[in-house]
């Protein structure tokens, strides 16, 4: 794909024309903007890029799209993805869904995809909420959420993605926000360019259904001390004053002030993201804003087998082996008999 | 010594090899059909096996069974036996009703007839031959004891050496119908190439059973059967699933397309991935998904990428799939979807034959959701029906349903291996050159096909999905009248495959007034059970459907032609049904078995008797 490396292309490239049908104000918006723009910066050509999504207002997102696109079933957008990329490994391919899709009736397909490793970007829009079907709880809504189908609040606890990325033995996983644009290119782009599976989980703001959801952690006055922009080999540093680290705390993490009872900056770990080990990941990813700030940012992001390419692989061993050059070779390889 | 008057000379013979589903009568079935399909015999398998992997040893739910019919204008594994291979009582008394009596034999090991062995099969007498009634000749074999006594000096634990009098009664049975015993040993060594103290124990013992036939023979009738040349070419066995298999890759040479399966494994179209999971040697990437849904979804994704992209499954996992071929229907994809129809509703009979599937074939999506059907004939079929599926799926764009069932795809029959070049090429619906450019994603060629671009390809870059589209644009649309339209579209596209497929064939003898049809797997015992009515006196026509949606556009022309169309199907009457919903005029009268047994020719011998006789 020497073409894709040396040409640029432009945001524009990568948009169609349509009108995009999301409610004004959705945070959908935003992330279709920064895909647009982490594609033209990853620079693979539009017709050699596929969005694959499912359904959901999330998955309407390839018909925004001026790549080959395809729109599928509720919940299957992980399955459809791995085959298509088995089928087509040139083709770089991102899967969209939202936490219902992805993480409710698509649930078994997105850890499977996960576990298989298989090359696939795999976008996660997480509102917290059914939005196209007007307002009921999804998997990632919080225990007692009052919903349409909750109105007295679930009494069910939710899932968290990352924990289930790292139960399935995920190997890439980033976390963005909405209102965060170059966060969430720098994240997608990221996610471009690990192989494997590339999980995304982007907190996204319903308007009408969950609105404000998310504000805990994303409102402009208290953002910066309750998140982390983690990046690969730098300290963990965070806060209005940017005076703030997180260090190891016996088996756990902890947020500390730097000068204050005694910790300095050399104490704030670094963060290393290509570590196997998915321990400190883990530990990482499920601070949540209120003791620990929620981190943002490239997780994890390791290597390891690729299902597409280890499929690829012995594909061209086992032929090389076995040698034949067509069906009636193998068969004629068999055990026969002649009838003159 | 060979008593010359015993032997029996004839076109045709029926074996059931019977015993606990742990005896191995897979297996020397499976070697006794490819030394018969060696000499020249054609051959007709019925595996018949429970499932229950390993059910109490000596039970009746644990018997399994291998039937072989060989020898001249074999179309059936065989209505009754005429050789019962029984390794235990279970054995004996679950397979009796299956023996040709009078006339049988009967060859049993009379090791495990014990009193534990007939309380463990149910007897309530001691005497287990009288209390089933047998009218055969019994050959009582102490094949256990014998075993035990060839491999005394083999150094084999008493387990292992059990583990051999499956093959003892195959060296007996090869006596018996005068079959070269160093075929035989040939399929042994290969088998157990990497255990050569066991290659050795069988040898010892395939010898022993042999000769033991030879030495106490006397009282038993030998069969030799008669030959006709077959047409000249290099065979093998092959059974039909693994015809399904080899039939799509053939299509993915043919077409030019990469062949995809993705499945999940189930009884009994689990071989088709198993055979498809070798064939990497051949390109193909089949790949086991963690669901049904995920088979065919994974199915879709291929194809939407560009390949030739199949899914394979029975009933449970075709309900399971029917969203994702809704999909396919709407996105206009080609996709082929094996059913290998198994007993049912829910689980049913997962080891058993039943066509109950047709109308969830047709009919089971939401919405208007027309797919075209297909449906092999035989074991040997179902290759050229995967081609077929293959074919249609690519040149119409469409999703393809190829219904085989358990009989025939575990059945198996010697199979002229054919060249490339007696099949068609497979062309697929590309975007035309002329239409770069302007092209729009739900553009149409005139048999209302829609044009696959693939991924990949500069300027081709489009987007598709489940709602539905513009029938110009390609752009979302929900207006009323555009949405009909493209509803008779896509059923017009399906409408107009009758214009390319093979006009419908049938059989039709002076002065019958009567046609018997059925379709797919249901085909040797149909056309038997009509070749011999006609032959004793009732002209019979016949007509074996294999496009079923949409059918040969000759079908009404044929089935008018008769005063009564009797339709034979193991189902409560799902193609009687059909065919009486598209031609309102005929007069359909139905002949139906839901046992999970495939016919017997007698039984629709008599059925049709019992109808020309009201």
């Amino acid at each position: 794909m020497e073409e894709n490396i040396t040409t640029q292309y432009t945001p524009a490239d990568f948009k169609n024309g349509s009108p995009v049908r999301w409610c004004p104000g959705c945070g959908d918006h935003a992330i279709l903007n920064s895909l647009h723009k982490a594609m033209a910066a990853v620079g693979v050509a539009p017709h050699n890029t596929a969005v694959i999504s499912g359904i959901g207002c999330s998955s309407r997102l390839p018909y925004y799209m001026g790549t080959y696109g395809f729109h599928t079933i509720h919940g299957r957008s992980a399955a459809i993805a791995t085959g298509f990329k088995l089928a087509n490994p040139e083709m770089t391919v991102w899967q969209v869904s939202g936490d219902g899709d992805g993480l409710a009736i698509g649930g078994n397909h997105f850890i499977h995809a996960v576990r298989r490793n298989v090359d696939i970007n795999m976008l996660l829009l997480n509102n917290k909420i059914y939005g196209l079907t007007k307002g009921q709880y999804s998997p990632t809504s919080d225990r007692g959420f009052v919903s349409k189908t909750s109105p007295y609040g679930t009494t069910e606890d939710p899932f968290i993605p990352a924990e289930l990325a790292f139960g399935a033995r995920g190997t890439f996983f980033a976390r963005a926000i909405d209102v965060e644009l170059q966060v969430s290119q720098e994240v997608l782009a990221a996610a471009a360019r690990h192989k494997g599976a590339s999980v995304v989980e982007i907190l996204q703001n319903c308007m009408i259904y969950n609105n404000g959801i998310h504000n805990f952690i994303t409102d402009r006055e208290t953002r910066p001390d309750r998140t982390i922009h983690l990046v690969h080999g730098e300290k963990m540093i965070f806060g209005k004053d940017k005076n703030r680290g997180i260090v190891q705390d016996g088996f756990g993490l902890k947020a500390v002030t730097i000068g204050v009872d005694g910790w300095t900056i050399d104490d704030v770990l670094v963060h290393d993201a290509h570590t196997p080990s998915n321990f400190l990941h883990q530990q990482l990813a499920m601070m949540d804003g209120h003791e620990l700030p929620l981190a943002i940012g490239v997780i994890r992001d390791v290597e390891a087998p690729v299902y597409n390419e280890d499929v690829d692989r012995q594909v061209e061993e086992v032929k090389a082996a076995h040698g034949f050059d067509s069906l009636r070779s193998m068969i004629l390889a068999g055990e026969t008999w002649e009838v003159k | 010594m060979l008593d010359k008057a015993n032997v029996i000379d004839t076109d045709k013979v029926v074996v059931r090899f019977s015993g606990d589903s742990g005896d191995g009568m897979q297996l020397v079935g499976n070697i006794f059909t490819n030394v018969s399909a060696g000499i020249g015999n054609q051959v007709s398998t019925f595996p018949d096996y429970p499932a229950e992997i390993r059910a109490p040893q000596g039970s009746l739910g644990g018997v399994s069974g291998f039937q072989v019919s060989i020898g001249n204008d074999v179309h059936t594994p065989g209505d009754l036996c005429d050789v019962l291979i029984a390794m235990n009582a279970a054995a004996l008394k679950a397979n009796a009703r299956n023996l040709r009596q009078p006339g049988g034999v009967a060859i049993v090991d009379i090791d495990s007839f014990k009193d534990s062995d007939l309380k463990k099969a149910e007897y309530t007498t001691d005497d287990p031959f009288k209390e089933l009634g047998l009218n055969a000749q019994v050959l009582e074999v102490p094949v256990t004891t014998l075993t035990k006594a060839a491999l005394a000096d083999s150094g084999l634990d008493n387990k292992s050496m059990l583990k051999c009098r499956n093959i003892f009664c195959l060296g007996l049975v090869c006596w018996l119908f005068d079959r070269p015993l160093e075929a035989a040993v040939n399929f042994l060594r290969k088998k157990f190439a990497k255990k050569p103290a066991i290659f050795a124990a069988n040898e010892k013992v395939i010898h022993a059973g042999y000769d033991y036939g030879h030495n106490i023979h006397a009282g038993v009738s030998t069969y030799r059967i008669e030959s006709e040349a077959a047409r000249p070419g290099v065979y093998t066995d092959i059974n039909g699933n693994t015809a399904t298999a080899w039939g799509l890759i053939m299509a993915s040479e043919k077409s030019g397309r990469p062949l995809f399966l993705g499945s999940y494994p189930i009884t009994p179209a689990t071989d088709i991935l198993q055979e498809l999971a070798k064939r990497k040697d051949l390109g193909v990437k089949a790949c086991q998904m963690e669901d049904e849904i995920a088979g065919v979804c994974s199915a879709i994704g291929a194809s939407f990428a560009g390949n030739l992209a199949v899914t394979s499954t029975s009933g449970p996992g075709l309900a399971l799939k029917s969203e994702g071929i809704g999909l396919a229907v709407m996105a206009e994809l080609p996709l082929v979807v094996i059913d290998v129809q198994r007993g049912g509703p829910s689980t049913g009979l997962p080891t058993k034959t039943e066509q109950t599937d047709l109308m969830q074939a047709l009919y089971g999506r939401n919405g208007e959701s027309p797919v075209a059907v297909v449906a092999p004939a035989s074991p040997t079929d179902c290759f050229t029906m995967a081609f077929e599926a293959s074919r249609i799926a690519i040149e119409h764009m469409t999703p393809v349903i190829l219904l085989s069932d358990a009989f025939i795809g575990n059945g198996s029959s010697a199979w002229r291996i054919p060249d490339a070049d007696e099949y068609p090429a497979i062309k697929p619906n590309y975007v035309p050159d002329d239409l770069a450019g302007s092209w729009k994603p739900y553009d149409r060629n005139d048999d209302q096909v829609r044009y696959w671009a693939i991924p990949g390809t500069p300027g081709l870059a489009h987007r598709i999905g489940g709602l539905e589209k513009d029938f110009v644009t390609g752009a979302i649309s929900t207006s009323p009248e555009n949405h009909e339209r493209m509803v008779m579209v896509r059923r017009e596209k399906i409408e107009r495959i009758a214009n390319n497929i093979p006009a419908l064939e049938a059989i039709e003898p002076q002065g019958a007034d009567t046609i018997l049809v059925g379709w797919g797997g249901t085909y040797g015992h149909l056309r038997t059970a009509a070749t011999e009515l006609t032959a004793e006196g009732t002209p019979m026509a016949f007509a074996q459907l294999r496009y079923i949606n949409p059918l040969p556009a000759n079908t009404r022309e044929i089935l008018g032609r008769y005063k009564r169309v009797i339709v034979a199907e193991l189902n409560t009457g799902m193609m009687a049904d059909y065919l009486q919903a598209k031609f309102p005029e005929l007069k359909i009268e139905r002949i139906n078995k839901i046992q999970g047994q495939p016919f017997k020719v007698s039984e629709v011998k008599d059925a049709v008797k019992a109808i020309l006789s009201k």
